[in-house]
């Protein structure tokens, strides 16, 4: 508080034009239960996400400290039998600017909450497409990418190889399922050939049978230059590689991957995000820690430039074309206009390295060319975003 | 026949001088002959080294080792490392005083400038700023220091008798590089991200003006602003405009763009030869430094460096 007082002395005019602003953040956690995989070697981080949301609280509080703004983070935990509903109600009631970590029936149902209607929502936790489509909600804005980012960006990276010719193992959960559609829908349209595909519904336990097991599994695959893996749960995908039939490289959810964020990331001043992050959480920044980092840093993006905290002149300036957020990917970040989508670059990683970015170079497009990831204006059905300009 | 103009510009005078580059991920510089524009020594230094300017004498050169977690001070004749000085964290670029004495380092993991006294080689203040401090500038009177920091997007106003903030000013997105004008009336900052540069009135901090920039058959996204330098007369200032690959020519009076320069790949930071008819500037990924004609605007040579040059430094 002293410390803001020398800079008010020292700069009265800035001080007097923007008087203090408290911003309060909520962050709602609705536990997903996990299935079982066959192996635990790895475990998603207790504080997935709420890391992230944590540490752009603290680059928000930092750029505050300047301009008297005064940033504070709720975070609620609700078990997976709680009362979701209930619980965002509550923490609606508080503020009007709150993230959520839930599955996609549940984010439509906190965002249609009487409570919910003058509030902006920040998804970091579902990548389902309808949720940018014909179940859009015009209070929800989505930081994490879609399944079709992701996938789209994969493509480009496959039509740059030149690897035309994909084959396609896809589990059984949802997310397997529905990663597998934008998989199969990405390489429609970037006009690849997808030649065949298997299910994986082995049950046996890989850490002693891979080898065996897999080689007779993917030898009846017609012939491709990629193996598509589907297994969003991290299941099965890390048994495949290596072990199978022909000698060719696996991409999607293991292998070659196109992901939101990972600690390979270290272009465009990643770094400097990455020790920053590894310092607050003792651990490396994963996709929903950066969703979450850049939903609180969107919020702080458009306090600071507009001097306000009211959700709906934040989310005014969020869906114009004045914002821009800054998110180490190497190009400025906004929100489509036509469903809440952050449009971003995607990294297509492997756990090394940064293979490529997507979009990558030659995918052109008549307003962004982050517009080739994912679902364009004219290909939403999302109807919720009156006046959907570019 | 622009082309040939400008090597005949450059055969004629022969000057003595050199370009020292930074390389950022070979942990090395590479010293350039502006005579012969070839790489004639190449120096080991710590970790990372970005941020590099010689003493008023050009005696001693200092290093700004990110990873080191320090800026080393070298011998610039022999390129032995003489000390290093207390530097704060992560520093990644500074200034040095026109006393000559006191370096204000930018610590980019820390959110802190440092200024250190480097006779004493002791930390004198250390003053919170915003998240990744980057681009360092001092007035020409040495009363005004300035730090921009490139996720808080603010150039802070340092007062350099108190070591405090008098004024902060937001610019657009991930600010990069500072410069005051010769006279001191105005203070030009780039923004990365945002695509522009910010002119600012010293006197009250106002802005009086922002500078866009469109390169033909670059993305705007792509056309990223960060170190620039004035011409000799001030009424130019190159540009780098990172990956779009090009330094734009802008007219310091008018504030126009006039023209645009391809050089390498990512093009980060630069420096004149000690005549200031040579600018060489640093091509991040390519690894290679672009000689520009400065009366001709052109393009004339490149020549090969270490793995990802960021910094440069002229000794004459």
């Amino acid at each position: 508080m002293r410390k803001l007082a020398a800079f008010c002395i020292a700069t009265i005019w800035a001080c007097a034009a923007q008087a203090e602003i408290a911003v309060e953040v909520g962050y709602l956690r609705i536990e997903q239960p996990t299935p079982a995989t066959l192996s635990d070697l790895y475990l998603p981080p207790e504080d997935d996400g709420v890391a992230g949301a944590q540490l752009g609280l603290a680059d928000n509080q930092t750029t505050g400290q300047f301009l008297g703004h005064v940033y504070t983070l709720t975070t609620v935990d609700v078990p997976a039998d709680g009362d979701a509903l209930g619980a965002a109600r509550e923490m609606l009631a508080a503020s009007g600017l709150l993230i959520v970590d839930a599955a996609a029936p549940i984010l439509t149902q906190i965002a249609d909450l009487p409570e919910a209607a003058d509030a902006v929502i920040f998804n970091v936790s579902a990548s389902e497409m309808a949720l940018r489509d014909a179940e859009c909600r015009a209070n929800l804005l989505h930081t994490l990418p879609s399944y079709a980012m992701r996938t789209d960006a994969l493509m480009q990276f496959l039509v740059q190889k030149r690897w035309t010719d994909l084959a396609l193992i896809a589990g059984t959960h949802p997310g397997d399922l529905a990663y597998a559609d934008a998989l199969r829908a990405s390489a429609a349209k970037f006009q690849l050939r997808l030649r065949g595909e298997k299910t994986w519904e082995y049950d046996a336990d890989m850490r002693r049978n891979a080898a065996q097991e897999v080689p007779l599994f993917t030898q009846d695959l017609p012939s491709h230059d990629v193996l598509l893996v589907a297994d969003e749960l991290g299941d099965f995908a890390r048994y495949v590689m290596y072990n199978t039939w022909e000698p060719r490289p696996l991409a999607g959810s293991e292998g070659v991957s196109p992901v939101t964020w990972s600690p390979a990331v270290e272009q465009w001043g990643a770094a400097q995000l990455q020790n920053r992050f590894a310092d607050l959480a003792g651990r490396g920044m994963a996709p929903k820690d950066y969703a979450a980092w850049a939903a609180i840093r969107s919020i702080g993006e458009a306090v600071t430039r507009t001097g306000a905290a009211d959700p709906q002149a934040l989310r005014s300036y969020m869906l114009s074309d004045a914002f821009e957020l800054a998110g180490f990917k190497g190009r400025p970040m906004s929100f489509r206009t036509w469903n809440g989508q952050l449009r971003q670059p995607i990294p297509i990683v492997h756990p090394r390295a940064v293979v490529a970015t997507a979009p990558l170079e030659g995918f052109l497009h008549q307003r962004s060319e982050l517009d080739t990831l994912g679902l364009d204006m004219a290909e939403s059905a999302c109807t919720a975003f009156s006046g959907g300009t570019p | 026949m622009r082309c040939l103009l400008a090597l005949a510009l450059l055969a004629a005078p022969a000057q003595a001088g050199e370009i020292w580059v930074t390389n950022e991920r070979d942990d090395t510089i590479s010293v350039i002959d502006v005579e012969t524009l070839e790489v004639v020594r190449t120096i080991p230094t710590g970790e990372r080294p970005r941020g590099i300017t010689f003493s008023k004498d050009f005696t001693r050169v200092y290093i700004c080792a990110s990873d080191s977690d320090t800026v080393q001070v070298m011998d610039a004749e022999t390129g032995d490392i003489l000390h290093e000085l207390p530097s704060g964290e992560d520093p990644e670029q500074f200034v040095l005083h026109p006393d000559d004495r006191h370096l204000w380092i930018a610590n980019e993991d820390d959110a802190v400038t440092t200024v250190v006294d480097v006779q004493t080689r002791t930390v004198v203040a250390q003053i919170n700023v915003g998240i990744e401090p980057e681009g360092m500038a001092v007035s020409p009177d040495g009363k005004t220091v300035i730090t921009t920091s490139e996720t808080t997007n603010m150039a802070h106003w340092i007062d350099t008798e108190s070591n405090s903030i008098f004024a902060n000013t937001l610019v657009d997105s991930r600010p990069r590089h500072a410069e005051f004008t010769e006279d001191g009336t105005q203070l030009w900052v780039s923004s990365e991200i945002g695509g522009t540069v910010t002119v600012f009135s010293t006197d009250d901090q106002s802005e009086i003006a922002k500078i866009d920039f469109e390169v033909t058959g670059v993305h705007p996204d792509r056309v990223q602003p960060v170190g620039f330098e004035f011409t000799e007369d001030q009424k130019s200032v190159f540009v780098a405009l990172g990956p779009s690959n090009h330094v734009a020519v802008v007219n310091a009076e008018t504030f126009e763009v006039e023209d645009y320069i391809l050089v390498g790949r990512r093009v980060w930071h630069m420096a004149f030869s000690p005549d200031k008819t040579l600018l060489f500037t640093t091509n991040g990924v390519s690894g290679d430094v672009t000689v520009i004609d400065v009366a001709a605007r052109a393009a004339t040579k490149t020549i090969k460096v270490g793995r990802f040059p960021w910094g440069a430094a002229m000794r004459p």
